[in-house]
């Protein structure tokens, strides 16, 4: 895949409505370097959290949400030192947060 | 500069086991990391214990950090005493920084300048993408319907001529795309912080929020509001106008419709491909009894209408 074909190619997108991200893209979306963001991608693949289209890693595809998911994932493990697993549950239950506070607001709670 | 109490920044005793500090550190990451937490300042906070932590957790530079002496105060006017680090293991390395913080003042002045990014303590002559940047951008609902443009003003950390870290303003344009998401992230390509070398300038990724708008309230990608009608219109049925964030629309109120009930304006949502809709919550206003006719008109209705509003609870 050249430059020219990836998803990050557009000078504004919104992220999550792009999709094809390679697992090089992922890891240059989320600052990580390319052995050890790779390593964890391919963890967090394993874990349920990713599920990019494609066989093997070279061939992944990911959508727009891996990319916010993978980052977050990324900075706990840095930051937190929370392991992949840790980094799965705390991605559901932030995401199942942001709903409900998403919820609130619009029936007019918060 | 101020005086940085690392100790109370952390919330623990000077006297802390190193074990005590780890667990402030991660208590206090996990409350004000910029991923996970609501609290305000977040984000400031959350750099404030880190660069706290990076300098209690080892003991090199928290034995020269202690040697500053007891007194001082947080935010107190603070001068390093010259040669205060001599003797001690970090001295002169500068090598300090987190490839992701930039740290206070006071920090730099005791610790030496971090790095700018990845690869900025190295020479000349080598080559690397500049760091991407997060930052956050508030906008109006309505920006999402109809895209605008808005001017954010962002700090960010450069590496000088000299290979000094210096924070500058920068002062963007950015489009907002039609149809951004409330907790979308919209990305800059090359607007984020110059890359080293021959490498390309690193992307800037704005996670997008909505203020808090008086009329509409986002939902994803649909769009609710409510509405207040007479009783006659909720029970009678009425064609009323409501406002939309693309201007005000006629729509029918079916008869017999009750307070809470949500009427779909397909389409009418944010736009996109789908695009989302909008909802209409009727809110049922009651007029004021405060003239005679109004009076009158409430004792009619309690007179005819067999209506025991609390039916359902039984009593």
């Amino acid at each position: 895949m050249t430059i020219n074909d990836s998803p990050l190619r557009h000078a504004i997108c919104i992220i999550e409505e792009q999709s094809g991200f390679t697992l090089e893209d992922l890891c240059r979306a989320c600052a990580a370097n390319m052995e050890s963001g790779s390593e964890i991608i391919i963890e967090l693949v394993e874990e349920g959290v990713l599920e990019p289209t494609g066989t093997s890693p070279a061939e992944w595809r990911f959508d727009g949400l891996s990319v916010r998911r993978a980052r977050v994932a990324l900075t706990l493990w840095r930051d937190l030192g929370v392991n992949t697993a840790g980094a799965a549950l705390a991605l559901q239950l932030m995401e199942e947060l942001e709903v409900l506070r998403s919820r609130m607001t619009a029936l007019g709670g918060g | 500069m101020e005086f940085k109490d690392y100790y109370e920044i952390m919330g623990v005793k000077r006297d802390a086991t190193q074990d005590e500090i780890k667990r402030a550190y991660r208590k206090l990451a996990r409350k004000y990391h910029p991923d996970v937490s609501k609290e305000k300042d977040a984000e400031a906070r959350f750099k404030e214990v880190g660069e706290a932590y990076e300098v209690l957790k080892e003991p090199d530079k928290r034995a020269a950090y202690d040697q500053l002496g007891a007194n001082w105060k947080g935010g107190q006017d603070f001068r390093p005493p010259p040669d205060w680090d001599e003797g001690f293991e970090f001295r002169g390395r500068g090598d300090a920084g987190k490839d992701d913080g930039i740290h206070s003042d006071f920090f730099d002045s005791l610790f030496g300048r971090g790095r700018g990014g990845p690869g900025a303590a190295h020479q000349r002559s080598f080559n690397m993408q500049g760091e991407d940047h997060h930052a956050r951008i508030a906008i109006d609902i309505g920006d999402s319907y109809a895209g605008a443009t808005r001017t954010i003003t962002l700090k960010m950390a450069e590496v000088d001529e000299q290979g000094r870290v210096v924070t500058r303003e920068h002062v963007l344009n950015v489009a907002i795309p039609k149809g951004v998401r409330s907790g979308q992230q919209i990305r800059l390509a090359g607007k984020g912080g110059p890359g080293i070398g021959a490498g390309k300038s690193g992307d800037l990724y704005l996670q997008v929020e909505f203020h808090r708008h008086p009329i509409f309230r986002a939902d994803g990608r649909d769009v609710y509001l409510d509405v207040p009608v007479a009783p006659w219109e909720a029970a009678l049925g009425a064609g009323i106008k409501v406002p939309t964030p693309e201007g005000s629309v006629e729509m029918k109120v079916p008869p017999k419709s009750r307070a809470g009930s949500k009427l779909r304006l397909k389409g009418r949502g944010l736009p996109g491909n789908p695009a989302g809709d909008l909802y209409v919550v009727l809110q049922i206003a009651l007029p004021p009894a405060d003239n005679e006719t109004a009076i009158a008109a409430y004792r009619k209705m309690a007179a005819d209408l067999p209506f025991n509003p609390r039916a359902e609870m039984g009593v």
